[in-house]
């Protein structure tokens, strides 16, 4: 244990974060040095909040330093506990009141079209994330977190699931490969993510390990909301595996790929139109479907080209994808446009949608439009197809009730 | 004495009636102060006592002071074409200290980061006070208690207004002019320091009773176009450098790039789309903030849509409004300033680039004025309070942090919006009470932010617009609820009683009074 610890950002195009230096003291009491932007208007809020942490980790004497860029609560605490449990070695959490919006379950099918990357150590690209409206917004500890910074991240991704608003997108975590991301889910399990993405899946034993390490937590805290996996596939290996992937557990709901490895891997570079890439794609598409799951698409990293994004996608979509991550708030729009139906797919599914609500209505059990006959698996498609076209903003929700809508022979 | 006898105003904020030893009136209600008799006059000048040749060319600036009689307790003023590019007023400083001159007060038509060099002379007693916009190094000077008189702030139009009251009585106005001939005809529009137009300076130029234009392009008579007239003009000087053109572009003047604030330009597109504030041959004015500009962008989209061109654009005219008048898609641009150097160059060359001034755009003592006449008006606020009275000039914390600039008379528009981020660093935007009160609330009539848009409860008519166009529409309470709940609810700011600072309304009247922060450690 050292005698100084420290955790959190600072410097040039830091914000909404604070960095703590803590150092246990054998006199004096609490010292806080305070320096923050929002000190005449939360200053004294931040040292309660500092005051209420010490005290829960009982230390008496300690002199701090602190330097807010207007850190929101859940994000001192995080900094706090990260900074004092450097310096002894207990297993007692800080945890502040969950937000209830914060406890809701995701359902195995949900819509997962778009799924937002947060650098799992950035407070300031967390707070705002949900009103872009992604379908899912993914806590990133892997990737995006630098080796230094990964225990103190962990606390504060537990914070944000428990405290940041979600705005009703799936609250996702994206753990380390290995032991460190078996560690890293006792720290987001307890607090109801929805969703655990696997980085560099090789084989179903990469999935049974983390779902046992999940389904004992659940037990141990009680946690009856399920809690999906989304295992990414980045490698020739996995690409190979994808089958026996997909169907390691009951719990995996889709299955991702990462093309930035899987080209590093086969040494090749990259490419707009995806060549490379198209026999792996196919086989997590296949893969996916086979065992009746989501197949989900890479990433698309240039943010400022949209144009491309977009043509990305559609050829995505053809491919048979069902999503793709985002890396910036702005490509989530283009990636549910670009997946969601066209207008004459719409059109189609309104017509049968409504022939099948006719013959509901007059308890006949074969649907019919026209002088064709519809079997229920188009019915179903159609159903989706509208479901797609009203969360992307194609089809107003009550497009049933609007006059407009209602087509010859219905009264 | 800085100030005396405090009352209470018509918006509820105790205000001083005397400031800097000169009687001033309480803000009354919109519309209510309109005072009686004639404008003032400057002195009477007769041609005779000017060179017949017109050649009124002197050695150097501090030659041109000293001949404009410089004397201690003066008003210079000055004017901010050249925003944070201005070389001229911290010379014209140099030299009053240099010369030993005290007391004086500075009056620009808006202040800048490069004029934190004048400090020191704050401090010695060479300049007294400023009346104008105190931002950064200045306003922290100001909020702090550090300055000798009061500080006034004031719109455009309001500055305009003052002068033509005789309220503030310019002794000597300088001039910086990217063009200039020795008569002292000048313009903004040509010169390697081309700045667009000289507007601030024209009520300078009308009412001071010395007037120095500066040039650093100095042509044979005529200089056409003469935004300023030489027959007001007493002395002209050539200096090597005038302003640096490309310091006119500052942070507020390009174009987001954060999602959050493109969120928030899109969601007021669509807010004007969906209540058919925006229709062909509309008009808008929108500020120089990064939102507001992008919201040009978003409205550009819903022009070409639909086949629609804006009849005009008040502007702050940059990049996006240039381009916009260039592709058709307005019809002109009523220019107050130029932001930067593509609207320059399109006001020399484009006939319906038009520059204006706060004469014709806010002047409060007009025979009415552009301002009320603009459809849709888009700014930005520090603040705003549950009942929509806004603040643009003060931190949260307290300090002075902006200008009001053209804010207060664009208020006049027929629909204000505000889009702004329900907090900023943690800060709520949205508060119980603003710090500084800029504007009653019956002037702001919508509040956009990324959570969502809130309608002052005045404009049934947009509130029953939007009932059905699917836009998140929440009550003001509900929005600041919401901040809150992510931010907590912040403290109030320590301020102390002491009185730093008041704020004009456009007709001359005080609207509110700025506070002496207490600064940290101090108790």
């Amino acid at each position: 244990m050292k005698s100084i610890g420290f955790a959190g950002n600072r410097g040039d195009g830091i914000k909404s974060d604070c960095y703590v230096e803590v150092e246990i003291t054998t006199s004096g009491g609490h010292d806080i040095e305070l320096q923050s932007r929002v000190k005449a208007l939360y200053g004294k809020q931040i040292t309660q909040l500092t005051e209420r942490v010490l005290a829960h980790f009982g230390i008496e004497h300690a002199h701090l330093k602190i330097e807010d860029t207007g850190a929101l609560d859940f994000v001192l605490a995080a900094r706090l506990e990260a900074a004092i449990r450097m310096t002894m070695a207990v297993d007692k959490e800080f945890l502040l009141p969950q937000l209830k919006e914060n406890t809701t379950a995701s359902q195995k099918d949900q819509f997962r079209f778009s799924r937002l990357y947060l650098p799992g150590n950035s407070p300031k690209l967390m707070i705002n994330a949900g009103i872009h409206q992604a379908n899912g917004l993914i806590l990133d500890l892997e990737d995006a977190v630098a080796p230094a910074k990964k225990v103190e991240s962990r606390f504060l991704v537990r914070n944000a699931l428990r405290n940041l608003h979600f705005y009703g997108a799936e609250r996702m975590v994206r753990i380390n490969q290995g032991e460190a991301g078996l560690e890293d889910l006792e720290y987001v399990v307890p607090h109801h993510v929805n969703l655990i993405l696997i980085p560099k899946c090789e084989s179903a034993d990469d999935i049974k390990k983390v779902d046992e390490k999940i389904q004992a937590l659940r037990q141990n805290f009680n946690i009856v909301n399920p809690v999906w996996l989304m295992p990414i596939v980045e490698s020739a290996k996995g690409v190979m595996n994808a089958y026996e992937i997909a169907q390691a557990s009951q719990n995996v709901v889709s299955m991702a790929i990462g093309l930035e490895d899987y080209t590093a891997d086969l040494g090749v570079s990259r490419t707009n139109e995806g060549g490379e890439s198209f026999f792996a794609r196919s086989m997590v598409v296949n893969a996916s479907r086979a065992v009746g799951i989501q197949p989900i698409d890479s990433v698309f990293s240039d943010v400022s080209d949209m144009e491309a994004l977009a043509q990305n996608v559609k050829r995505s979509k053809a491919l048979g994808f069902d999503g793709m991550g985002c890396i910036h708030p702005r490509q989530i729009r283009v990636i549910h446009e670009n997946y969601a139906p066209e207008a004459a797919e719409i059109e189609k599914a309104k017509k049968i949608y409504i022939a099948f609500k006719n013959a509901e209505a007059k308890g006949l059990g074969v649907v019919s439009l026209g002088s064709k006959m519809i079997d229920p698996p188009v019915v179903k498609r159609a159903v989706t197809t509208i479901q797609l076209a009203i969360n992307t903003g194609k089809l107003s929700e009550n497009w049933i009730t609007d006059p407009r809508q209602k087509i010859k022979g219905e009264r | 004495m800085k100030y005396d006898k405090l009352v209470k105003n018509a918006v509820g904020r105790m205000v001083p009636t005397i400031i800097n030893g000169e009687e001033h009136i309480p803000f009354m209600g919109i519309g209510k102060y309109k005072p009686t008799g004639r404008k003032y006059g400057p002195k009477i000048s007769s041609c005779a006592d000017y060179p017949e040749d017109g050649n009124k060319v002197l050695s150097s600036l501090k030659d041109a002071l000293i001949k404009a009689g410089l004397s201690d307790g003066m008003t210079i003023s000055t004017h901010h074409h050249f925003r944070d590019g201005d070389l001229i007023a911290n010379q014209i400083f140099d030299i009053a200290h240099e010369l030993g001159i005290k007391n004086l007060r500075w009056f620009p038509s808006a202040s800048f980061p490069c004029h934190a060099h004048l400090i020191p002379y704050l401090e010695d007693g060479t300049i007294n006070h400023i009346e104008g916009s105190m931002n950064g190094a200045l306003g922290k000077f100001c909020s702090e208690g550090k300055m000798a008189g009061m500080g006034i702030l004031r719109s455009h139009g309001g500055r305009y207004q003052a002068i033509q009251d005789g309220e503030v009585k310019i002794d000597i106005a300088v001039i910086a002019a990217p063009t200039a001939d020795a008569f002292g005809n000048a313009n903004g529009v040509d010169g390697s320091a081309a700045c667009g137009l000289l507007g601030f300076a024209l009520a300078d130029s009308q009412y001071a009773d010395k007037v120095i234009v500066v040039t650093d392009n100095l042509v044979p008579f005529p200089a056409i176009p003469w935004q300023i007239q030489g027959n007001f003009v007493d002395y002209v000087v050539k200096v090597d450098r005038v302003g640096l053109p490309e310091k006119i572009i500052s942070g507020t003047t390009k174009i987001t790039k954060s999602p959050d604030r493109l969120l928030i330009a899109e969601l007021t597109a669509k807010f004007c789309e969906a209540t058919g504030l925006i229709h062909d041959r509309f008009s808008y004015q929108a500020g120089a903030g990064g939102t507001a500009l992008s919201i040009g962008n978003y409205f550009g989209d819903i022009l070409r849509k639909n086949n629609w061109k804006a009849r005009f654009i008040r502007a702050g005219s940059n990049k996006y409004a240039v381009e916009m008048l260039e592709e058709g898609l307005v019809e002109y641009i009523l220019d107050g300033q130029t932001f930067d150097l593509d609207g320059v160059r399109s006001m020399r060359e484009n006939p319906n680039h038009v520059w204006t001034s706060p004469f014709t755009s806010y002047n409060y003592h007009g025979k009415g004025n552009f301002a009320s006449m603009v459809d849709v008006v888009v700014l930005g606020a520090t603040e705003v309070d549950v009942h929509f009275n806004a603040n643009v000039v003060s931190h949260s914390d307290g300090y002075l942090l902006h200008g009001i600039g053209g804010w207060q008379n664009t208020l006049f528009g027929k629909t204000t919006i505000l889009p702004i981020p329900l907090f900023r660093d943690r800060i709520p935007v949205i508060r119980d009470e603003v710090t500084t009160l800029c504007a009653p609330g019956e002037m702001i009539d919508v509040i956009v932010s990324e959570r969502g848009i809130a309608i002052n409860p005045l404009r049934q008519d947009l509130i029953e617009k939007t009932k059905r166009a699917g836009l998140p529409i929440k009550t003001i309470e509900e929005l600041k609820d919401e901040a809150e709940e992510i931010c907590g609810v912040p403290d109030k700011p320590k301020l102390s009683d002491e009185i730093v600072a008041v704020i004009k309304w456009v007709d001359g009247t005080v609207i509110d009074s700025v506070f002496k922060v207490i600064e940290d450690g101090e108790s």
